[in-house]
């Protein structure tokens, strides 16, 4: 039976793990390899790292840091942030990368999704949706009317979420919202050749107030590929939650590990006792 | 030395380092006279198996690995470099595969997310030389759309379950071939690759 995965996030800035693994005899917390192995051995799923160096021309680093992590841990890996060209992703791929995670390329041009998916395949097109509730506004079904776009960020950056409520989707960290809607998005970058979906909600990231489990659920509903949940994890039961309540096929976390609250292998015997198919070693 | 074929599909990089990691001579090549020179082959590969085949043409490597696959010497298939094994595949159409075994890949037609993506088991039906020291119903990493469906049921060595059975390894004389990932399989998965390394060492 094909187990849900728990996949731990490492953001990577100018070739350093920030909020890395803490209280660990790590020789260099801020080492990305070191920060994998350390999660290759306690038995996680696959590793996501996300760039969030803000400068496009420091891409070598990031590659240099996947190609090393390649030699050594033999894991499924995903990169992702500043994304833009069919080059870059190609880059990553060589280096020992699996899958590419693209927001912010597309939305600016969706059929970057598809470009992309033509030419490397879609199992290594990962599409990252930032999705936050908005009050309920009728969105454009296409999920290609992007007008009005100050106006809404006025609507959603200021009103708070009330019912009916819908989700639109944001791009750059959060900072900018589009008027698109969450779960046409996803159907339509289903459509256009995704492999895969990393849903956020930038409600709850970083609350460690659980996943937006409406949310997950709908897009899961939604689309045919899979679907991994990340934002708002704190407990284990709220692994628990997105992949049971979510019908999530992967959770995503990254302080509940790194700080050692729990070890992977912790969480997945959680989920194990309660039901759920995961890969315990 | 075995030679891992290089076609410009996917991330051959974790194969070569596997195969380092265990201390096993591996090299990526793409010309045909490495692959003639090699005492066995690998070939990996992600991605659509009609970009498969016109690449593996143009760079004139079908019949070299044809070759080294009638004269015996071990092949290793990883993903598509199973599917391309078989005699035609409904991607994109029906698109010829390399016809040493008879069969078809299809697509999953199946009510559950479709790539199958992530760890999920190998119930063995036959050990093959790979599965040395590996416990029956072990984890390995997938990530596919299409499948093998053999005509001969003899040459399938393992099954998986998703949504319904599938053939997730073959096994016939000296080809060897898994729809999941070795290399990206963690322990068991480099263990696959030492395995294979000793097999080629004997043969």
């Amino acid at each position: 039976m094909l187990a849900k995965r728990i996949i731990p996030c490492l953001d990577v800035k100018d070739g350093r793990v920030v909020k890395g693994v803490s209280f660990v005899n790590l020789r260099d917390a801020g080492d990305p390899v070191q920060n994998a192995r350390f999660y290759d051995e306690q038995g996680a799923d696959e590793l996501i790292f996300l760039d969030i160096t803000a400068s496009h021309e420091k891409r070598n680093i990031i590659l240099d840091i996947v190609r090393k992590t390649a030699e050594d841990v033999f894991m499924p890996l995903t990169v992702g942030g500043g994304i833009r060209t069919l080059d870059d992703i190609r880059d990553l791929l060589k280096a020992g990368c699996d899958k590419v995670s693209i927001n912010t390329s597309a939305v600016k041009d969706p059929y970057f999704v598809s470009r992309a998916a033509e030419k490397f395949g879609s199992q290594c097109i990962v599409v990252a949706i930032d999705a936050k509730r908005v009050p309920g506004i009728q969105f454009d079904t296409t999920g290609e009317d992007w007008f009005d776009e100050e106006d809404l960020q006025e609507v959603c950056l200021r009103m708070p979420p009330r019912d009916p409520f819908t989700w639109a989707i944001s791009t750059h960290g959060g900072r900018t919202m589009k008027r698109i809607d969450a779960v046409q998005w996803g159907r339509k970058m289903e459509k256009l050749g995704a492999g895969e979906i990393m849903l956020t909600s930038m409600d709850k990231d970083g609350t460690k107030d659980g996943y937006d489990i409406e949310l997950t659920r709908a897009i899961s509903e939604a689309v045919s590929i899979p679907v991994i949940a990340s934002g708002g994890a704190g407990t284990l039961e709220h692994l628990y939650d997105a992949l049971a309540k979510g019908k999530a096929d992967a959770v995503l976390a990254a302080s509940i590990f790194h700080y050692r609250e729990y070890t992977v292998n912790e969480a997945k015997e959680y989920l194990r006792a309660k039901g759920i198919s995961v890969r315990l070693s | 030395m075995i030679a891992i074929v290089d076609y410009g599909m996917g991330n051959l990089r974790s194969v070569e380092k596997g195969f380092q990691k265990v201390g096993v001579d591996a090299q990526v090549v793409s010309d045909a006279k490495s692959i003639e020179n090699a005492r066995a082959v690998v070939l990996p590969g992600v991605g659509a198996f009609r970009d498969c085949m016109r690449n593996l043409d143009a760079l004139s490597l079908i019949e070299p690995i044809a070759k080294s696959i009638a004269s015996g010497k071990p092949y290793l298939g990883i993903c598509l470099g199973l599917q391309i094994l078989f005699t035609e595949s409904e991607e994109f159409g029906n698109f010829k595969g390399l016809d040493i075994l008879p069969g078809k890949v299809v697509r999953f037609r199946i009510d559950l997310k479709v790539p199958h993506m992530g760890w999920n088991t190998v119930s063995l039906l036959k050990r093959p030389p790979i599965f040395e020291n590996i416990l029956d119903n072990s984890y390995f990493y997938f990530v596919h759309s299409y499948f093998v469906a053999p005509a001969e049921p003899a040459v399938i060595a393992g099954m998986t379950e998703y949504g319904i059975n599938f053939t997730s390894m073959i096994w016939k004389e000296n080809i060897v071939a898994t729809q999941f990932h070795p290399e990206k399989s963690q322990e068991t998965g480099l263990r696959i690759l030492r395995n294979f390394g000793d097999w080629v060492k004997k043969a």
